[in-house]
């Protein structure tokens, strides 16, 4: 009871909230709505028992992605009131396709659900015994070790990516050359000199 | 009692709502990269759900992989948007087809 509940209540939110993401007005807003989405999609993750990616999806989107959408939304300074115009015209277009998807995709539950499709083989049955998290980095870690390092790899591709597209050379500032500082020895940069008295020294 | 279906459906709906998105912004490249990550949410539900009522963890493992591909496909399409905007100064994307090197 308390499930289904629980399962209701998310499932709204969610798409409510996606909703409000993509018709609001204000891009900081739909933001905030797909934060609001992102958390209660991870409610129901946790509802069936996957709190590994539940917490990642909490700690992944709304600590990394999400704040990096509000910091280029914050950045850049755009007028978002002359990106709407057309909204209501593509909205329409938009809603046809929409509905032609989810009505092709509710088919395919379906006819899924008709014949009973039994997995032959199970790739890696759920443990009864070990929790949620454990199982999952028993497996990440054994026979999906070399995948799980691809996917490290693209991380460090896409933070190099990220890094190399975004940054400019900028001219007319004199940056700190740590080269030439450590370079420089005593004695090119000091002279001792003793000069006789009542007469200066040639610099 | 929730099964397998109520999931499905919701994702099934959330992933037409990331569709619907990304046309109906066809102008606005942030609000189409969220709904972007919106569609890669469903299919992230769609995985996990599968996983729990069927008892195979590698929906799980796989849903880890595309929560990593979703996380570096927005920070790449951020930053392709900061150039094009520093270039541009402006962000509507109807008219790219000057990008031809």
């Amino acid at each position: 009871m308390i499930q289904a509940f629980a399962f209701y209540l998310f499932a709204i939110i969610v798409i409510a909230s996606a909703v409000l993401t993509i018709t609001a007005r204000n891009p900081v807003h739909a933001v905030l709505w797909l934060i609001l989405a992102f958390f209660n999609a991870a409610g129901l993750m946790v509802l069936v028992g996957a709190e590994f990616i539940a917490m990642l999806l909490v700690i992944v989107y709304v600590g990394a992605v999400a704040v990096l959408f509000l910091f280029v939304v914050m950045m850049l300074n755009i007028d978002f009131a002359e990106l709407r115009a057309g909204f209501v015209r593509y909205a329409l277009i938009g809603l046809a396709f929409a509905v032609a998807l989810a009505a092709e995709i509710m088919i395919a539950f379906g006819a899924w659900s008709a014949g009973a499709i039994e997995l032959g083989r199970r790739a890696a049955p759920t443990p009864d015994t070990v929790p949620n998290i454990e199982a999952l980095g028993l497996l990440l870690y054994s026979r999906y070790l070399f995948v799980f390092e691809g996917a490290g790899l693209v991380l460090l591709v896409a933070m190099i990516g990220a890094i190399v597209l975004t940054h400019r050379e900028r001219s007319g500032v004199r940056p700190q050359n740590i080269n030439r500082q450590v370079k420089r020895r005593p004695q090119d940069a000091t002279r001792n000199a003793r000069p006789t008295v009542g007469q200066g020294i040639e610099l | 009692m929730i099964g397998l279906t109520h999931y499905l459906v919701v994702a099934a709906i959330l992933f037409a709502l990331g569709v619907l998105g990304l046309i109906a912004n066809r102008k606005n490249l942030i609000v189409m990269l969220m709904a972007i990550e919106l569609i890669l949410l469903a299919v992230n539900l769609n995985l996990v759900a599968f996983s729990a009522f069927l008892h195979d963890l590698v929906g799980q493992v796989f849903a880890m992989f595309v929560l990593t591909v979703a996380a570096g496909e927005a920070a790449i399409g951020l930053a392709i948007l900061v150039i094009y905007f520093r270039g541009r100064g402006t962000i509507a994307v109807d008219d790219v087809n000057r990008m031809k090197g």
